[in-house]
């Protein structure tokens, strides 16, 4: 066995047994870190396909951005993880037949066809250059498109996510600008017309009260 | 030259893609994790993808990783951001609870 079959099954080991952990793991928290280290062994396991942009790419994306998020959110919720638990051997005779299933459905496939003992070499002029500079040639000359599309579909991530968690503060006071240069004086003045109320002269009213007196 | 055949990375890949699925099923009381799985089976197919990049010899497939890296953290931050919604409103992450549009 030489080194790098060495390197691969230590980290395939590791990729299966932190798989392994998220799926099973009591604690939410433990789960994603299980899952950060699934990560990392599978850029590695790139590493070994010289695939060196995309793992570090992988290293940087998922478990720098994503797999934060992810902590994130988990020590936001406040989840009772024994609730949450309910239940779930109960799923297990479904699960482990499907995924029998599905482990037979890939095992034909593979010992068929994909036994490919020797990588091919790569085109030349692909060869010569480093694997970030090949696959930077090649998503910008051959993918432009495509490349546009994915930038679209981050900004709508970035919009979706931002305008599905905004909360305007119910308590808060906000000033409108606008509002407030395009007031006009009807807005702020109102001029009531109010029938003049005519009182009796005083005179007339003293001498009612000592006439009521004298009776 | 090596003894690590595609195969071998084909099956490290269906390994963890049948392992998410299990997840899957499993956690269906945990929404968090049920993401996860999902990232995890992302990752899987990825693994796929390079492995056949590599042993083909075609740029082709690591172009395609790229994009689904992409995708797939796009729609875990819409997914993380619906997932802190439905705890707002129902303070909890059961997805059995989620039955709304059932008739």
């Amino acid at each position: 066995m030489d080194t790098l079959a060495l390197l691969f099954y230590t980290f395939a080991f590791v990729l299966v047994y932190a798989g392994f952990r998220v799926i099973t793991a009591k604690s939410p928290v433990t789960a994603v870190l299980h899952l950060v280290l699934a990560f990392a062994s599978a850029s590695c396991v790139w590493m070994l396909l010289q695939a060196e942009f995309l793992a570090i790419s992988l290293v940087l994306v998922y478990v720098g951005a994503v797999m934060v998020l992810f902590l994130f959110v988990v020590m936001m919720l406040d989840i009772n993880s024994d609730s949450v638990r309910q239940g779930f051997w109960k799923h297990f005779p479904a699960a482990g037949l499907i995924g029998v299933v599905i482990a037979l459905e890939m095992s034909f496939v593979l010992t068929r066809g994909f036994d490919l003992p020797v990588a091919k070499a790569m085109p030349p002029e692909v060869a010569a250059l480093p694997n970030a500079k090949a696959l930077g040639i090649d998503l910008y000359t051959n993918y432009l498109f495509p490349v546009q599309v994915a930038a679209v579909i981050l900004l709508v991530g970035i919009i979706a996510a931002i305008a599905l968690t905004l909360r305007k503060r119910k308590d808060a006071h906000f000033q409108k600008p606008a509002e407030q240069v395009r007031v006009k004086k009807a807005d702020r003045l109102r001029v009531h017309k109010v029938a003049a109320v005519v009182e009796a002269p005083a005179a007339e009213a003293d001498a009612n009260k000592q006439a009521g007196g004298q009776a | 030259m090596t003894s690590i055949t595609l195969g071998h990375y084909l099956s490290l890949g269906a390994i963890l893609f049948t392992m998410s699925i299990i997840g899957i099923f499993m956690n269906r009381k945990n929404l968090i994790v049920l993401l996860m799985a999902i990232e995890l089976m992302l990752l899987a197919v990825n693994l796929n993808f390079v492995a056949f990049s590599h042993y083909l010899g075609d740029m082709a497939g690591q172009v395609f990783v790229f994009f689904i890296l992409t995708v797939a953290a796009a729609e875990s931050a819409i997914g993380l951001a619906i997932l802190v919604l439905v705890f707002r409103n129902r303070l909890a992450i059961n997805v059995s609870d989620l039955d709304t549009l059932k008739g």
